[in-house]
């Protein structure tokens, strides 16, 4: 059954964005949508909130030296919100983002991600504000995010965290492919086709 | 749990069995594909070397990237014309009915397929484009995915999904003169907020939907996912049926109209249907609405005062903080009288045939303020062609307004269609996210059509009941 890497745990050092509703125009902007490949995304994660119109470069996370090696993304609430657009986590994906921890995600963000490998991780919004904080203080420091016991631990703290159980089980167990997944029982999918009214 | 909805009905008939991992796999009866997210998803099959399954179930047309004003090939921008091309290509490759540029049925996805009766009650419906909710509005499950499940969706015709609450948002009283579809789902996201649908589906019934038109109800449902709803969906009655028979598919088999309205009248909701839970809403309180921020879930009415931050729940209050600085306004201020540079009729929200009409209204025997640049982009050719049959081109035209090819345009501003520098734009679209309409420090304040129109008349937002 399995068809992906099992994915049961995610380290790494830490950045916080702060914010809630960030939206997918944020993380991308439509401009540069305009690609037939995915390759080379990263370098345009949060483009205008790293870049002036005169192209200096802004105060952002993403610019900072410190968080250059960085792959646990820590956001706020409704997270990825706006677009269908798997560009989104494309690009936070390549440009090098493993994981991330939020309050809450939208949802076909949240689906995108796991098309892609990408754990979302959901942690009570109180204790995000205390793991930015602890980011901000501790650059370099790591997280780790143990996907099977929905647990993450840092600063030698462990703290009860919360991925929707589908995900959870397809990254586990190396199910989160889910072309092959489903291209397995075609007879069936016929069959079911052959039942539907509308459907010559 | 829902029981008895329509959308545990749909639902059940599509499913082809649940997966190990908990979600199901359902069967998608069509397929919308566009030039923005779909040409990785077929990079991805040709490279598994996987064909697509059900071509016959797939249509594409072009929207995003196109030209509204010179639509000759190649286009001026190589990667606008990369992608056309490498859509033509891949639905050539395929044999997926292609919508281009040529064929006279070309327009926004959201806009094509319920006009050609391609949008049919009780389908499922996908489309690498989260506002495919616009479709629920025909009793369908429609909804956006990424192009991982394009991918999926071209390979094997089915999804993997996990099932959703429903809720009931329950519309009464009676919309007031120039208060439209528009402001009402502006209401409902301004108190459910941005993300109050996660996790749901929206089912919007009542006294008050009943009454509107497929164009009204197809505002509210394009905009669920602004509310964070994945779809949204109106149970399928008369106002349903008289659309789909005036539309080609139907026009050309009207048997086929017959034999399929048995299987439309069964998949409603049941009268004891259970939602997760209702949300109620009265249209007697509605006025039209405006943003005064960067989400859509910060709006007020037209004669509210702006609100204060400090006077919101903590979560919404850095947001707002955010927002106002952007736009420039302050707590207690009013939106009336907020100078605009640019106004927007069109998107997959508001660009039909009604929209322009109700727009022409306004606009007709006045000019567009001498401070403004004003357009008009019809959401199809088809869309075009009965405005113009109806001489609302020469209205707009003779107002000063733009009047442009079809497409998304400045909705997203993936072609030449773009804010430039801090311009405020009074915009009919769905979205004031910032950098939205392509300049980041543009300013969006989202309306109804009229609400546009008005404002492109007098150069700043207005109340465009004051002006009849
Ligand atoms: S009009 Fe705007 S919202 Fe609609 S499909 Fe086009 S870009 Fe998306």
């Amino acid at each position: 059954m399995k068809n992906s890497p099992e994915i049961k745990y995610a380290i790494g050092k830490g950045i916080a964005i702060r914010g809630s509703d960030i939206d997918t125009d944020q993380i991308i902007p439509a401009r540069y949508l305009k690609a037939i490949t995915f390759d080379g995304l990263g370098e345009f994660a949060f483009r205008d909130l790293r870049i002036g119109s005169k192209g200096e470069l802004l105060d952002h996370p993403f610019n900072d030296e410190e968080y250059q090696n960085a792959s646990i993304l820590v956001v706020n609430s409704n997270f990825g919100c706006g677009s269908s657009r798997e560009h989104a986590p494309q690009a936070l994906m390549r440009w090098g983002i493993k994981a991330i921890i939020g309050h809450s995600f939208a949802e076909i963000f949240s689906g995108n991600c796991l098309a892609l490998g990408v754990p979302v991780v959901e942690m009570d919004a109180v204790q995000i504000e205390k793991l930015q904080e602890w980011i901000e203080l501790n650059p370099g420091e790591e997280i780790h995010i143990d996907i099977v016991g929905e647990e993450i631990e840092y600063n030698l703290e462990r703290i009860n965290v919360k991925i929707p159980e589908s995900h959870r089980k397809a990254l586990v167990e190396g199910i989160w492919d889910t072309t092959a997944l489903l291209k397995s029982n075609p007879e069936e999918v016929k069959q079911l086709a052959g039942e539907i009214p509308y459907i010559k | 749990m829902s029981e008895g909805t329509l959308y545990d009905k749909v639902w059940d008939s599509h499913k082809v069995r649940e997966l190990p991992n908990g979600q199901d796999q359902l069967f998608v009866g069509l397929h919308l594909i566009h030039e923005v997210t779909s040409p990785q998803a077929f990079g991805m099959i040709r490279e598994k070397g996987m064909e697509v399954a059900y071509p016959e179930l797939t249509h594409a047309t072009v929207d995003h990237i196109i030209p509204t004003k010179d639509q000759s090939r190649p286009f001026k921008d190589d990667q606008a014309e990369q992608m056309m091309a490498e859509l033509e290509s891949n639905t050539l490759e395929a044999n997926i009915k292609f919508a281009g540029p040529t064929s006279g049925d070309q327009g926004i996805v959201h806009v094509v397929g319920p006009e050609r009766g391609l949008t049919q009650p009780g389908m499922t419906i996908v489309c690498g484009d989260s506002h495919t909710s616009t479709h629920g509005a025909f009793g369908a499950l429609a909804f956006g995915i990424g192009t991982t499940q394009i991918r999926d969706v071209l390979a094997t015709q089915t999804i993997a999904l996990g099932r959703q609450k429903v809720r009931k948002i329950e519309i009464k009283g009676e919309l007031g003169e120039y208060v439209t579809a528009k402001d009402i789902i502006l209401t409902i996201i301004r108190h459910l907020g941005t993300d109050g649908g996660v996790g749901h589906v929206y089912e919007y019934g009542g006294p008050a939907i009943s009454k509107l038109s497929m164009e009204g109800r197809m505002s509210i449902c394009n905009m669920s996912i602004e509310g964070g709803a994945r779809a949204g969906y109106v149970n399928p009655d008369e106002t349903t049926y008289e659309w789909l028979k005036s539309t080609d598919t139907f026009k050309k088999d009207p048997k086929r109209f017959e034999e399929l309205l048995p299987y439309w009248k069964s998949i409603r909701s049941e009268e004891g249907a259970k939602y997760d839970d209702i949300f109620e809403i009265d249209c007697n309180k509605i006025e039209p609405m405006v943003t005064w921020g960067t989400t859509p879930g910060q709006g007020i009415g037209i004669s509210e005062k702006i609100p204060d931050p400090n006077s919101m729940v903590e979560s919404k209050r850095e947001s707002a903080i955010r927002a106002q600085n952007h736009m420039r306004v302050s707590p207690g201020d009013d939106m009336k009288g907020y100078k605009i540079d640019v106004a927007f009729i069109g998107s997959c929200t508001n660009s039909r045939l009604s929209d322009l009409r109700e727009a022409c209204k306004i606009v007709d025997g006045k000019t567009v303020s001498s401070d403004v640049r004003a357009m008009v982009v019809p959401g199809s050719q088809r869309v075009k062609l009965a405005a113009e049959e109806e001489g609302l081109d020469k209205i707009f035209l003779e107002a000063g307004f733009d009047w442009r090819l079809a497409g998304c345009s400045m909705c997203l501003a993936m072609n030449e269609d773009q804010l430039i520098g801090d311009e405020a734009c009074a915009s009919s679209s769905n979205r004031n996210f910032i950098g939205r309409q392509g300049s980041k420090d543009g300013r969006t304040i989202l309306m109804s059509p009229v609400m546009v129109a008005a404002a492109a008349i007098t150069g700043e937002i207005t109340d465009v009941r004051e002006m009849i």
